[in-house]
């Protein structure tokens, strides 16, 4: 199995507080089939064998999921690689030799907790605000008992796609966070069980993305063109509706 | 804090209600642009032709027209450039730098709006203190009489035309993004459409660019109307 020798950047900080660097360290004979992660894993094992501190990063589900695996790849979150996260990576698409820059993911509402891993709890802050349904509890409805137009269902699938990884803000030149809040608003504003709180949802979700500190979008699409989902920014256009919609109608009532 | 007393602030204050005035604004620019351009090119029908527009524009509604046009401007470009200066201040602190930064699609005239932007209000200063206060006397004596001739006469300097150019490629990079943004932002573009308002853009920002500019250049360089 060929072998890899590169040389990674990593930025080191100790905690929310410190001030971070960026670190040399070489990976010496890294397997081809190793996932970017296991990349990382094998560097690691290394480090504390040498009695160093390992790189802490996030990860749960290595398999595209969970959207934990945060990391910027020489400046791009998840990697130049369209539409996969950064466990589904392979150490394939990289060449022997080559320098790769990881860095966490950058934005001021996404604060560093150490080295690669960041706080993203401002995204379960926006989605407390209005990402959900007031439902009656107790057995789930019969699937067929709301019938949803096929272009609706369709959209709001798309939508719902979205893992909440927040690369579409990492890779925005503003930290905004529209792709993130447009897809979960969407999602549900697609819905007939979504259109009771639709207004409400809304306005609070871009209240709440507001106030977390994200910038504002400036329509470059960086954000849908990073996407693990490939979510659309067809999403973005649709909130600026909906948003503007749901303003009018609450000035007038 | 109190939430939202009044809707309408809290639209004015939020990142999407900011955005859709700046788009609202530009929209109203960019027709005028449109407007101002077709104007501009009766120069070369002639000298009658020019005058007579120009008088007409100055003459229409008893000559409150050209005032009514003047405010409405003045107020729009207030806003746009306020509101855009504060989303443009936020995002920057919205953000640290990567280390090693890279910009996977987004075109270099969307990342220089804001000093396109501040380039054309440079040039919009001048340009007013040029052909509408005249700060020239011989253009002012000329702007009453003979527009057209004004207009002959303030393109013969080199570093005046030049400074035309400049500022009228940067418009052209401004808008290039900025007319397909605003579709973005006024939440009309969808997959479908995408490349069909890109490509609008994109020819409105040309048809502007080489509109405004073969003025000077077919007087400065082909010299248009200097033959007495
Ligand atoms: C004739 C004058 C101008 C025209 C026709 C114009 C047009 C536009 C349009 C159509 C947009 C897109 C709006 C949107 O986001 O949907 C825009 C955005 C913008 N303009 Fe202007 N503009 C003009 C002058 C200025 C000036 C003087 C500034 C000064 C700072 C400026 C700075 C900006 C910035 C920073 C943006 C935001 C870009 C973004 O969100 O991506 N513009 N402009
Ligand atoms: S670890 Fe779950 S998406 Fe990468």
């Amino acid at each position: 199995m060929p072998l890899l020798n590169l040389n990674l950047k990593v930025w080191r900080q100790d905690n929310a507080d410190s001030e971070g660097r960026i670190e040399s360290y070489e990976a010496k004979e890294i397997p081809t089939s190793a996932s970017f992660l296991e990349m990382i894993d094998i560097v690691n094992d290394r480090l504390i064998k040498d009695n160093k501190e390992p790189i802490h990063f996030d990860h749960d589900c290595r398999e595209g999921i969970c959207g934990m695996c945060s990391m910027t790849i020489n400046g791009v979150p998840h990697s130049k690689e369209q539409g996969i996260t950064t466990c589904q990576l392979h150490m394939r698409k990289f060449s022997d030799g080559e320098t790769i820059w990881i860095e966490p993911f950058r934005a001021n509402a996404f604060p560093v907790v150490k080295d690669l891993v960041t706080d993203r709890s401002s995204f379960d802050r926006i989605i407390q605000a209005g990402g959900y349904i007031s439902a009656r509890t107790g057995s789930a409805p019969d699937a067929h008992a709301t019938p949803v137009p096929k272009a609706d269902a369709d959209a709001a699938f798309d939508a719902a796609a979205c893992i909440g990884c927040g690369a579409c803000v990492a890779a925005c030149k503003n930290a905004s966070a529209m792709l993130f809040v447009s897809a979960k608003a969407s999602h549900l504003n697609h819905l007939p069980q979504g259109q009771v709180e639709k207004d409400s949802r809304t306005l609070a979700m871009v209240r709440q993305m507001d106030e977390e500190g994200f910038g504002n979008c400036t329509n470059q699409f960086e954000c849908e063109a990073v996407c693990p989902k490939e979510i659309s920014a067809e999403h973005i256009a649709k909130l600026n509706r909906d948003y503007l919609a749901a303003t009018a109608r609450e000035t007038v009532s | 804090m109190s939430a939202s007393t009044c809707s309408l602030c809290a639209f004015a204050k939020s990142s999407i209600g900011r955005k859709l005035i700046v788009a609202l604004t530009g929209l109203a620019l960019v027709l005028f642009l449109a407007g101002h351009l077709s104007g501009n090119l009766l120069i070369f029908a002639g000298r009658d032709a020019f005058n007579e527009y120009a008088h007409f524009l100055h003459t229409f509604l008893h000559g409150m027209g050209v005032w009514i046009a003047r405010i409405g401007l003045l107020a729009c470009f207030a806003l746009h450039l306020v509101f855009t200066v504060l989303l443009t201040k936020e995002n920057k602190a919205a953000r640290t730098a990567y280390a090693r930064e890279a910009t996977v699609q987004a075109p270099k005239s969307s990342l220089i709006m804001i000093w396109s932007g501040l380039t054309i209000l440079a040039f919009v200063v001048y340009h007013i203190l040029h052909f509408t206060i005249r700060i020239d006397s011989e253009l002012a004596e000329l702007g009453k009489n003979d527009p057209w001739e004004m207009v002959i006469l303030g393109f013969q300097d080199s570093i005046v035309v030049l400074f035309y150019i400049i500022a009228m490629t940067l418009l052209c990079s401004h808008l290039s993004h900025g007319v397909a943004s605003i579709f973005q932002t006024l939440g009309l573009r969808t997959k479908k459409t995408a490349s069909a308002i890109k490509f609008v853009s994109q020819a409105y920002a040309i048809i502007i660019y080489v509109g405004f500019l073969s003025i000077p250049i077919a007087i400065k360089l082909f010299g248009y109307g200097c033959d007495k």
